[in-house]
């Protein structure tokens, strides 16, 4: 593929993502809202969310301050040179924060120091993925800090849960997490899962699940189930939005596994809150650029 | 039940709140999150002595926050070309972190309220009960439509924390919260925390 700078494409990306909320996602909080009490602190948080949807995308603000970590995952055709996108990208995120779609996020951790462009020492996060295609692919969260605040990771089994190793246990650890995230998380959320893996690959498992659209069934039958069956006893947990109390706690459930080692059984939960903020875009061969959310 | 409130805000008023009101709050806002609550402590409230570059900013505080509110918030902030800011976001963030200062702080200075998200623990709430003052949820996330509320940035000390942890001094106007701890002992956070642990141990059978 061509090689063009792709720096204006990928601040395009960054506005996509901050500003403007999925369908998906505003449509599942629409039906939310719905389900509660007329006159609830659940009802009128989801009114005031759903206005606000709608605020930031017709101003093109950003739909909450936290614009969290700018999380990139990099899907590119042989040939590619990684380290000049990653330039880009970082320049992009530099000039998204110059013109207010980005908070200013990235603080030096010995100094304190606020670095002023999102740029910083492995800031933004972006992996790369070298693949068969011919075009380039870039999906882009936006991970806020209050939500990654309550992410969190089970080693199985738990006996404090009695959560033994093995799907009935995730379960089990899961529930406590989002009982355990209250509305801190910004309820209602997200749940992207993790299974196996070591520590450090199974939070990255866990923050890809937050890609798929709610919609998105999971081919693994058991795993499918699982979602489910999560997403229908989290609800039942009554935490609501904002933890206000309520009919709606979580939006979606995904879930992914990896192989681990015989002697760990990890299960990471990535807590993404209701401003799930994902936008993903495709560079074809011939340099044209389509944007999804 | 609704409440428009207009800062300073008197004891009656709080006491007025309970759990579950809707407030639209109006007046002075000071913005305050980990490094300012952090900064109060160290240089004022627990200080043996007011060092003298801190005590102009030490006065001013004194003047805004008594019968004052302070805002959880790290907002997006916009300067304009002729030097003044326009806030472009500004919704909540997470309280909790500031629940080892949160009671001093309500006390040392009158505070009658807290804006955040999530709600804070059991000593902010006694320091609630005793002040007294509330605690307001603002709707997490929701920013473009609180920063709609910010009628004019007054000022803003400790810009030197960074635009997230800057103590802004700004003007609202029927800023939208809920009343989720009140002056009378009573706090969502820990009925819906109660009934859900319930829940929980029923799901999961232990």
């Amino acid at each position: 593929m061509q090689e063009t700078d792709l720096t204006e494409a990928f601040v395009e990306l960054i506005r996509r993502a901050s500003t403007e909320l999925a369908p998906d996602m505003q449509q599942a909080l629409a039906e939310a809202k719905a389900r509660e009490e007329p006159g609830s602190a659940a009802a009128g948080a989801l009114d005031t969310i759903l206005k606000n949807v709608e605020i930031a995308r017709t101003t093109q603000r950003p739909i909450c301050q936290d614009t969290g970590t700018p999380i990139f995952e990099v899907y590119y055709p042989l040939g590619v040179s990684t380290r000049r996108l990653e330039e880009q990208i970082r320049q992009a995120v530099a000039l998204a924060t110059e013109r207010a779609y980005l908070r200013p996020n990235a603080v030096d951790s010995l100094s304190g120091q606020n670095s002023g462009n999102n740029t910083g020492e492995d800031f933004p996060t972006v992996h790369f993925h070298e693949w068969e295609e011919e075009h380039l692919h870039v999906d882009l969260l936006l991970k806020g800090g209050g939500c990654e605040n309550v992410s969190i990771q089970y080693s199985l089994p738990d006996s404090r849960l009695k959560a033994g190793r093995d799907l009935d246990g995730v379960r089990k650890v899961v529930l406590d997490a989002v009982y355990k995230a209250q509305g801190e998380g910004c309820a209602p959320g997200v749940l992207g899962v993790a299974i196996g893996g070591d520590r450090g690959s199974s939070y990255i498992k866990a923050k890809q699940q937050l890609f798929r659209p709610l919609d998105d069934k999971n081919p693994v039958p058991e795993l499918a189930e699982l979602e489910e069956t999560i997403y229908r006893q989290a609800n039942e947990l009554g935490i609501g939005p904002m933890g206000f109390g309520g009919r709606t706690t979580v939006l979606g459930v995904k879930i992914g596994t990896q192989h681990r080692l015989p002697a760990s059984f990890f299960v990471t939960i990535a807590y993404m809150c209701w401003a799930n903020r994902r936008a993903s875009m495709d560079v074809l061969p011939n340099g044209e650029v389509r944007y999804a959310s | 039940m609704h409440h428009k409130l207009t800062i300073p805000i008197t004891d009656e008023q709080i006491r007025a709140l309970h759990i579950g009101d809707t407030v639209d709050l109006s007046g002075i806002v000071v913005l305050g999150r980990d490094a300012a609550h952090k900064f109060l402590i160290e240089h004022y409230v627990r200080a043996t002595s007011i060092a003298p570059e801190d005590a102009a900013l030490y006065e001013e505080l004194k003047k805004l926050l008594n019968g004052g509110v302070i805002y959880h918030c790290g907002p997006v902030v916009k300067k304009n070309e002729d030097g003044s800011y326009t806030f472009v976001a500004a919704g909540p963030t997470t309280s909790i972190r500031e629940e080892p200062y949160q009671a001093d702080v309500i006390r040392h200075f009158n505070l009658k309220g807290v804006i955040g998200k999530g709600g804070m623990g059991a000593n902010t709430l006694k320091a609630c009960q005793e002040q007294p003052a509330v605690y307001f949820h603002a709707i997490g996330g929701a920013a473009p439509l609180i920063a709609q509320s910010v009628k004019r940035v007054v000022t803003v000390h400790k810009l030197e924390f960074g635009v997230p942890e800057a103590m802004w001094v700004i003007d609202v106007e029927d800023f939208p919260v809920v009343v989720t701890m009140d002056s009378h002992g009573q706090s969502i956070h820990d009925i819906v925390r109660r009934e859900s642990e319930r829940k929980l141990a029923e799901l999961i059978g232990v």
